[in-house]
C-alpha cells in the first residue's frame, strides 16, 4: 500500500442489516472485509477497494454500498485528482502507473456525434418483425468482377475466390488471450461465438488442444510478436489468422504476462516454461518493412493452403491510412482498426492515455483511402475499440466498417466492471485472474448464454435501425455515409468523417 | 427559378415488338397519359430504339444546352469535332406552339470516334462513354441527353405527353421499343437533364423508387470509374447496368439477382449449385445490391427488361399480345392501348421480365408471377 495517499472509494456497511454471514470477506479479492470472530464485528480496510462492486451485489442483505471517497484534495483544475495521486505513487516507487480497460479519459466519442437516418413516406421503412432483415456478413478479399459461364442451366462461377469468413452478425470477439482472461472466460467466449455463428479471437496466447476440434471454426487465431503457441496445428485450427501488429489501448507497445498468470495449463498453451513471464515485444522482429510483412502474409497463407483469409491488426495511430494502404497491398484480407478506446488487460497508462486517435476517424480516413486507391474490394475493414451498443455497431458500417470487435462489451456481459484493476490478476469477476478460487465464479455455461443474448439483443436492434432506413440487408449500409449526420461537430472533423451535418 | 413539386409518385411504361417492327409513339403517349395522377409535371421522357435506321452506324449524339447558351455549344461542338467524325447535325425539330417550362437547346449529332494515337486501343464504347462524362461533368450548361447508336432520349420538364408533343415524337418517328416515365428523380429540383430516362449508350432506365442503398452503390461505382453527379439514384441504376452488362458482360438474369438477389433463407434452401452461384454474387456484388422500393425498365439494343425490388415494394405488370411486350406501373395503362391482351402477369420480386427480339423470353417470368 502507498503511504498518504487518499482512498479513492469509500465502504459503508448498514451494521444493522449486516447478518454477518461474511460473504463480503469471501467475495473481495483484495481483503478489504475482514470478520472479528470475537467482537462478531466487520471491519473494513477501504483504502485498498477498487470498487469492483462485486461484495455489494453479492450480500444477501444489501447492508453494503461502495462508493466515491468524499474525502477530496482542494480543488484544482490542473492538478486534478488522478494525476496527484499517480504522482504520488511513482515518488514513492520509480515505476511505471500501470492500469487495465479502456480509456476512460472525456476524448470525443464520435458516435455520440452522429445520428442515422429514418425513412418517411416516398421510401417506407421496413418491418422487421414481418419482413426478413439479412445481418450475414463476409469477411475477406473479394474478386472486383466475376467470370460467370452461362452454358449450363446454371450459370456457373469461373473466377477464383479468395477464402472468407462467414458471420450471421457483423459483431465479432475481439482478441482476448487464455492468461490474460481465465479459462472459463474464453471457453465462453469461444462457446457463444459458436452458438450465435460469429467468431471469437484467440489473442495472443494460443489455443488449448482440446478446445482445437470443436471451436475451429469459429477461432480467429493470433499470430503476434511473441509467437506464443503458434504452430502448424495452430494455425490450421481457426477460421482466420490475425497478425497483431498493434493494439488501440497501447500502440506501440507489447505485452506482458507476469510469471504468477502462468500457470501450467497456460504455460502448456503458450508452450512456454511455467511461471515464467510471456514479454511480447511490440515490434515482430522479422517485420521492418511493408515487403518483410507481405513475407509473414503469405508465409501464413502457404502454411494454411491459401485456405484461410488473413488479418493483420494495427492500432489507429496518426498515419493509420497509408499504413492500412500499405498493408492491403502486402496481401492481407482484413485490416483491423484498433481505436484509442480499445480495452486491454494492463498497460502503461500514460500511453493508454495518450497514444492513438479515436477509432471513427481512423475508420474513415481508412475506408476513403482504400477507396481512393481502388483497392477497398481488396479487403474487410474490422472496427474495434470501445463498441458500447448496436448504434455503434451500425454507425461503423455506415461509416465504411465490414463488422466490428468487442471486448469490453462482452466483458462487461460476463460481468466486469469496468474496475480497471486487471492487470492484479483479482478480477473479483473470474475474468480476468488464473486464480482458481475467482475462476470459479464464472460457469461457462451461463457466461456464454450471457454473450449469445448479448448479441442476439444487438442483432434485433441493429435490424430494427436497418428497417427504419428503408433497407433490409446490412451490406446496403456498409460505407453509406449519406444516413449519418453530424451534431456538433466542426466542418474539419464532418471532413475526416465524410459525413454532412445534420439539416443538410 | 426552380419549379415547385407537389405530388410524388413516378409511373413507368415500355412496350417492345419482338419482331422488330418499328411503330410510333401512340402507345407509349395514351398509356402514360393514362397515369397522369402519377405524375406532376416536372418531369417526363422517352426512349426510342431503331429511331435512326439510315445513320444505324453512327453515335446518335442528342446534347441538351442549358439557358440556350450558345457559347456551351460552341464549345461542344469544338470538342466533338476534336474527336469525332461529325456526318451530320441539326437542331431537334420542336413544335413553338406547346407551351413548355424554360426549354433548353436541344442538338442532335451523328458522329463516329476519332481517336488520337494514344486512345487508338480504346473500344468505341469506352471513348464514347468518356467524352460523354467529360462533357456531363466538365462543361458548364451541357448536358448529354443520349448517346446510343439508332436510337435517342426525349426529356424535359412537363408532363411527358407535352414532352411527346413538344418534340412531335408521335408524328415524326417511330421505333420497335418505346419506354417513358412520367416524373423527375426524387429529391433533386426538376431541369430538363433530370428527366427520365438516364442513358449511357444504347443503355437506357427508367425508374421508379427510392434506392437506400445509394451510397454504397456510389461507392462501388466509383471504384469502378463511374462518378455520379446527378444525385439521383436513378443514376446508380444506370451505371450499375452498364458496368455489369456491358463492361462486365453478365446477362440481365444475373444481373437482376445482383440488384435484388433472393432472401438468405431462400438460398439455403437452394441446391448445392444454385447455393454457391447465389452466395458468391451476394458476396461478390453485395455493394450493388439496390435495396429500398423500385421499378425499373432497362432497355439496350434488341431487350427490354422490367424488374422490381426483392420485396417487391412496387410492383410491375407485364403484359403480352402476340408480338407485343408491354411493362407498366398498372396494368390500367396497358389494358387502355390494348384492350384485347392475351397475357398480364405481376412478377415476383428480382424476378426479371425480358423481351427479346424474336424470342418469348418474357413468358419465362410468367411462372414465377402471382
Ligand atoms: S474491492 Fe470490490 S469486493 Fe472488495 S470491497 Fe471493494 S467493491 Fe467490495
Ligand atoms: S475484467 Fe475484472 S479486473 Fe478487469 S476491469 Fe473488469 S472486473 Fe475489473
Amino acid at each position: 500500500m502507498y503511504s498518504h495517499l487518499l482512498s479513492e472509494f469509500t465502504v459503508q456497511r448498514m451494521d444493522d442489516r449486516c447478518i454477518r454471514c461474511q460473504v463480503c470477506e469471501r467475495q473481495c479479492p483484495n481483503e478489504v472485509h475482514e470478520y472479528d470472530k470475537e467482537l462478531d464485528r466487520m471491519f473494513t480496510y477501504e483504502e485498498k477497494c477498487v470498487g469492483c462492486q462485486r461484495c455489494v451485489v453479492m450480500c444477501p442483505a444489501k447492508a453494503l454500498f461502495v462508493r466515491s471517497h468524499p474525502s477530496e484534495y482542494r480543488m484544482n483544475a490542473s492538478w486534478t485528482r488522478d494525476k496527484f495521486q499517480n504522482l504520488k505513487k511513482q515518488a514513492e516507487t520509480g515505476g511505471v502507473v500501470l492500469t487495465g480497460s479502456g480509456n476512460d479519459k472525456p476524448y470525443r466519442i464520435y458516435w455520440d456525434h452522429m445520428v442515422l437516418n429514418a425513412s418517411q413516406v416516398t421510401n417506407p421503412s421496413i418491418d422487421p418483425l414481418r419482413e426478413p432483415m439479412e445481418l450475414k456478413t463476409f469477411i475477406g478479399r473479394k474478386p472486383d468482377t466475376l467470370k460467370i459461364n452461362m452454358d449450363g442451366d446454371v450459370p456457373k462461377v469461373e473466377s477464383e475466390l479468395h477464402p472468407n469468413i462467414t458471420l450471421k452478425s457483423p459483431v465479432l470477439f475481439s482478441a482476448m488471450s487464455y492468461g490474460a482472461i481465465s479459462y472459463r472466460a474464453y471457453k465462453s467466449l469461444a462457446m457463444a461465438a459458436k452458438e450465435f455463428g460469429v467468431m471469437f479471437n484467440t489473442g495472443e496466447g494460443g489455443l488449448p488442444v482440446e478446445m482445437r476440434k470443436d471451436y475451429a471454426s469459429n477461432a480467429i487465431v493470433q499470430c503476434a510478436s511473441g509467437r506464443f503457441g503458434v504452430d502448424q496445428d495452430y494455425l490450421n485450427s481457426a477460421a482466420m489468422i490475425e497478425i497483431k501488429i498493434g493494439q488501440g489501448a497501447k500502440p506501440g507497445i507489447g505485452g506482458h504476462l507476469p510469471g504468477e498468470k502462468v500457470a501450467q495449463h497456460v504455460a502448456q498453451t503458450r508452450m512456454i516454461p511455467q511461471g515464467t513471464d510471456a514479454l511480447s515485444p511490440a515490434p515482430q522482429h522479422d517485420i521492418y518493412s511493408i515487403e518483410d510483412l507481405s513475407m509473414l502474409i503469405y508465409a501464413l497463407k502457404e502454411a494454411t493452403n491459401y485456405e484461410k483469409p488473413v488479418s493483420v491488426k494495427i492500432a489507429a495511430v496518426h498515419n493509420v491510412a497509408a499504413i492500412a494502404s500499405g498493408i492491403v497491398r502486402a496481401g492481407a484480407d482484413v485490416v483491423a482498426i484498433d481505436g484509442i478506446r480499445g480495452g486491454t488487460g494492463a498497460a502503461p497508462l500514460a500511453t493508454r492515455d495518450n497514444v492513438g486517435i479515436p477509432l471513427e476517424l481512423a475508420l474513415a480516413s481508412v475506408d476513403r483511402r482504400l477507396r481512393e486507391e481502388g483497392i477497398r474490394s481488396k479487403c474487410s475493414i474490422l472496427a474495434a475499440g470501445g463498441f458500447r451498443c448496436s448504434a455503434d455497431v451500425l454507425k461503423a458500417i455506415a461509416l465504411g466498417a465490414d463488422a466490428v470487435y468487442i471486448g469490453t462489451a462482452a466483458l462487461v456481459a460476463m460481468g466486469c466492471t469496468l474496475c480497471q484493476k486487471c492487470y492484479t490478476g483479482k478480477c473479483a469477476w473470474g475474468i480476468c485472474t488464473q486464480n482458481p478460487y475467482l475462476v470459479k465464479r464464472l460457469n461457462p455455461e451461463i457466461t456464454s448464454q450471457r454473450l449469445v443474448n448479448l448479441l442476439k439483443a444487438w442483432s434485433h436492434e441493429l435490424k430494427e435501425m436497418l428497417g427504419g432506413m428503408g433497407i433490409n440487408a446490412i451490406e446496403s449500409i456498409r460505407g453509406n455515409r449519406e444516413h449519418l449526420r453530424g451534431i456538433s461537430l466542426e466542418e474539419w472533423e464532418l471532413n475526416v468523417l465524410g459525413v454532412k451535418g445534420a439539416g443538410e | 427559378m426552380i419549379p415547385e413539386k407537389d405530388i410524388d409518385n413516378c409511373g413507368l411504361f415500355g412496350v417492345m415488338d419482338t419482331s422488330g417492327r418499328r411503330f410510333g409513339g401512340e402507345m407509349a403517349v395514351n398509356a402514360i397519359k393514362n397515369m397522369k395522377v402519377r405524375g406532376n409535371g416536372l418531369g417526363g421522357g422517352f426512349a426510342i430504339y431503331g429511331l435512326y435506321p439510315e445513320y444505324k452506324d453512327y453515335y446518335a449524339l442528342h446534347i441538351m444546352y442549358q439557358d440556350k447558351n450558345m457559347s456551351a455549344k460552341r464549345k461542344t461542338e469544338e470538342l466533338l469535332t476534336e474527336n469525332f467524325y461529325v456526318v451530320y447535325d441539326e437542331e431537334i425539330p420542336t413544335n413553338p406552339e406547346i407551351n413548355v417550362f424554360s426549354p433548353p437547346l436541344v442538338w442532335r449529332y451523328f458522329v463516329k470516334p476519332q481517336k488520337k494515337s494514344e486512345e487508338a486501343h480504346m473500344l468505341d464504347d469506352e471513348y464514347v462513354v468518356s467524352k460523354v462524362m467529360h462533357m456531363n461533368t466538365e462543361v458548364e450548361d451541357v448536358y448529354v441527353f443520349s448517346s446510343g447508336k439508332n436510337m435517342g432520349v426525349f426529356k424535359g420538364v412537363g408532363f411527358p405527353e407535352e414532352i411527346a408533343d413538344y418534340f412531335m415524337l408521335e408524328k415524326l418517328y417511330e421505333g420497335y421499343i418505346w419506354t417513358v416515365h412520367s416524373r423527375f428523380p426524387t429529391n433533386t429540383p426538376g431541369w430538363w437533364g433530370g428527366a427520365h430516362p438516364f442513358s449511357m449508350l444504347d443503355w437506357t432506365v427508367v425508374h421508379n423508387g427510392e434506392i437506400s442503398s445509394y451510397g454504397t452503390n456510389r461507392r462501388f461505382l466509383e471504384l469502378h470509374d463511374f462518378y455520379c453527379t446527378l444525385h439521383t439514384d436513378t443514376e446508380v441504376m444506370a451505371y450499375a447496368v452498364d458496368l455489369l452488362m456491358r463492361r462486365q458482360g453478365l446477362p440481365i438474369e444475373v444481373v437482376s439477382k445482383i440488384f435484388a438477389p433472393p432472401m438468405w433463407n431462400a438460398i439455403e434452401r437452394m441446391n448445392k449449385e444454385e447455393k454457391e452461384l447465389y452466395t458468391t454474387l451476394r458476396m461478390v456484388y453485395a455493394p450493388l445490391l439496390m435495396n429500398g422500393p423500385f421499378t425499373v425498365v432497362i432497355a439496350h439494343h434488341n431487350e427490354m427488361i422490367g424488374i422490381t425490388d426483392r420485396i417487391r415494394l412496387r410492383p410491375i405488370t407485364a403484359g403480352a399480345k402476340g408480338n407485343l411486350v408491354f411493362l407498366s406501373s398498372e396494368e390500367m395503362a396497358i389494358r387502355r392501348v390494348c384492350p384485347d391482351l392475351e397475357l398480364t402477369w405481376t412478377p415476383a420480386g428480382g424476378e426479371p421480365v425480358v423481351a427479346r427480339l424474336n424470342t418469348e423470353d418474357h413468358l419465362k417470368s410468367l411462372n414465377k408471377s402471382i
